[in-house]
């Protein structure tokens, strides 16, 4: 892992007697996608908040590229992009004259403004719409706006929360790509969410928020393995005269066998036993229709993380 | 602990957009020509009621501000009425506009502080009450000299520059207000209707309810009655309530600075005409030492306004 760009150690945000953020440690690295996952009201944008220096810190320190966003958040904000949730413009100004604002605000000198906009908005594609007022614009653009914001900016780490809510298919895979491509640019991109899949996509590292703490802190594949405590689930549909448990659960590596449904059989092993069950299905006289292995998914990670710790015991181990 | 980074950094960004924002709204451009119609038509009125009575005058000029007939009310009775409109209307979404545009959290995350935003915002409401007053000054003035034919007096130009001064720390005050209410509402709609009905409350109410409580603190003494004078005691607790309103305070400044046979707020004793030439004019640094108090309240005024405001913002969440 490169060196950390934000770092948080023991973070905490009280409200009152409300604990909205709990001893957060958190630590970003260079050029990674990092995504900060949980329901709504676990804390993520209270945490992003606190990394901005826009709401005060109650207790544990943070340091973002070297600067403490409770002394100075200029300095913080200089060098960081933020895109809010349900970002808003100026209706009644053009997407340039929105942007140009935003340029005067960050100090950038006014002969560099417009190349820099220019630039920015053909990045993210509104260069055609440049001239019109953001009124007329739908949340996508709105929200690609927001990410042009941040290119302008030439920030080091760009702060995206939510930035998929609300978008139709189409825009979000186009988001997607678009944060990809700061990733590429060498921007370090936080990003918050609870649309797993997409989450899943475009990050290498992901937190899982809950109740303010942070749960579980890893890429997805260790993640799943310490959730689901297998590597591959090979699902196989077949029919066969003979029962097919019994030679399923022969395959070495396989460590569970469960039968989902008339013919479909779930298998649980560490490495992709495919082959193996296919052999096995045709040596029992069956009838294979499909064989597939389920990458993890985020999904399940997390709604099975959720299960295990509203059944304590069962997941104790894993979540440790 | 000690912020570091100037809290002036995108004070002049900030005002420059906010004023063409006022400059170019529908709104201001609605009171502009409410107050320049209603302006022209209460100084032509007095135009002609001033050629009309007035044989010699040295402050024929002056007298275009105060002078009123039965059925038209003077251009500072207008004034009174119309500037906290003007401010109220400029003022009562300026922060919590931002909020509801979700403008907000995006605009502070730019490398500025929350002072910027708020400073920025009221200079520049007070400058487009400037620009509106310097405007109708000017034409009340020129209407003036085309009219009436006199050109002014320097003392006449001071002592209406001087209550200009004044009219602009009172339209202040307004604004203040208006802006301070912003803050703590989240709606524009709550904000408005609230500044509205306080305006209401100390532009009709306020001046029929002071008597009322003048009389139950100090009742008139029948002795003063029988020889058909008010109350020494009463007058003074009247004047003192009425000043609780803005616009009262207003009014006795500026009727000192353009009367200035004016020698005195409020009651006057006959001990203190003792040796004074009655209808002789007081030079410009007399009437100046008799409005000071005034002129000092509604500057106070702004202040405690702006800084309860300022206060408040800085300790708001962010987030909606």
């Amino acid at each position: 892992m490169n060196a950390p760009v934000i770092t948080a150690r023991g973070l905490t945000k009280r409200y009152g007697t409300a604990t909205a953020v709990d001893a957060v440690d958190l630590d970003v690295a260079k050029g990674e996608i990092f995504g900060l996952l949980g329901p709504n009201g676990a804390g993520k944008t209270t945490t992003i908040l606190m990394m901005l220096g826009l709401t005060e810190v109650t207790g544990g320190s943070i340091e973002v590229l070297g600067h403490d966003p409770v002394r100075d958040p200029l300095a913080v904000k200089r060098r960081v992009g933020y895109l809010p949730d349900q970002v808003g413009f100026y209706d009644n100004l053009t997407a340039e004259d929105n942007l140009a604002y935003s340029a005067r605000l960050m100090g950038i000198a006014a002969r560099d403004c417009g190349a820099r906009i220019d630039e920015a908005l053909a990045r993210v594609r509104l260069s055609d719409v440049a001239r019109k007022k953001v009124r007329t614009f739908s949340r996508g653009m709105r929200q690609r706006l927001g990410l042009a914001e941040i290119v302008m900016k030439r920030a080091e780490i760009a702060i995206l929360d939510e930035p998929t809510s609300g978008l139709d298919p189409q825009a979000t895979s186009e988001f997607l790509e678009m944060i990809e491509g700061l990733k590429r640019a060498g921007v370090s991109v936080l990003l918050s969410s609870h649309m797993l899949d997409q989450v899943q996509r475009v990050c290498d590292r992901v937190a899982l928020f809950q109740r303010g703490r942070i749960v579980l802190v890893g890429p997805v594949a260790e993640l799943a393995r310490q959730v689901l405590g297998a590597g591959f689930v090979v699902e196989v549909e077949a029919d066969a005269a003979t029962d097919l448990d019994a030679r399923f659960g022969a395959i070495p590596g396989v460590t569970s066998v469960k039968r989902v449904g008339g013919d479909r059989y779930r298998l649980t092993a560490d490495r992709d036993v495919r082959p193996e069950a296919a052999r096995a299905v045709v040596a029992a006289n069956g009838a294979l229709r499909r064989l597939s292995v389920d990458d993890p998914s985020l999904e399940t990670i997390y709604s099975r993380f959720f299960q295990q710790q509203k059944s304590p015991g069962e997941g104790a181990r894993d979540a440790a | 602990m000690r912020r570091e980074g100037s809290p002036w950094q995108g004070v002049g960004t900030v005002f420059v957009k906010e004023l063409s924002d006022h400059v170019s709204s529908i709104r201001m451009l609605i009171l502009e020509l409410l107050t320049f119609i209603i302006g022209g038509i209460v100084v032509y009125v007095a135009i002609d009621n001033i050629r009309a009575t007035t044989a010699e005058d040295p402050f024929v000029l002056l007298k275009l501000f105060t002078s009123s007939q039965s059925t038209v009310v003077s251009l500072l009775g207008i004034l009174t009425f119309l500037i906290p409109l003007m401010a109220i209307a400029l003022g009562f979404d300026a922060i919590n506009g931002e909020h509801n545009r979700r403008t907000m959290s995006r605009i502070l995350s730019q490398p500025i502080y929350r002072d910027a935003l708020l400073i920025g915002k009221f200079l520049a409401g007070l400058a487009t009450l400037g620009i509106c007053l310097v405007c109708l000054w000017l034409l009340v003035v020129g209407l003036g000299i085309l009219l009436l034919g006199i050109p002014p007096s320097p003392e006449e130009v001071a002592r209406s520059l001087v209550f200009l001064v004044i009219t602009l720390a009172y339209a202040g005050t307004w604004l203040a207000f208006a802006i301070f209410l912003s803050i703590v509402t989240r709606s524009a709609a709550t904000a408005v209707l609230t500044a509205l009905g306080v305006w209401l409350f100390m532009t009709l109410l306020w001046p029929m309810i002071a008597p009322l409580i003048a009389v139950q603190i100090a009742p008139p003494d029948p002795r003063y009655a029988l020889l058909g004078l008010q109350t020494p005691e009463t007058v003074e607790w009247l004047q003192m309530l009425r000043r609780i309103s803005p616009n009262f305070v207003f009014a006795e400044a500026a009727t000192t600075l353009l009367s200035p046979d004016s020698r005195a707020i409020g009651a006057v004793y006959i001990d203190q005409l003792q040796g004074a030439i009655i209808g002789s004019p007081l030079p410009l640094s007399e009437s100046l030492a008799i409005v000071w108090p005034q002129a000092v309240a509604l500057i106070g005024g702004v202040f405690v306004l702006f800084v309860g405001g300022y206060v408040v913002f800085q300790r708001q969440e962010v987030r909606a």
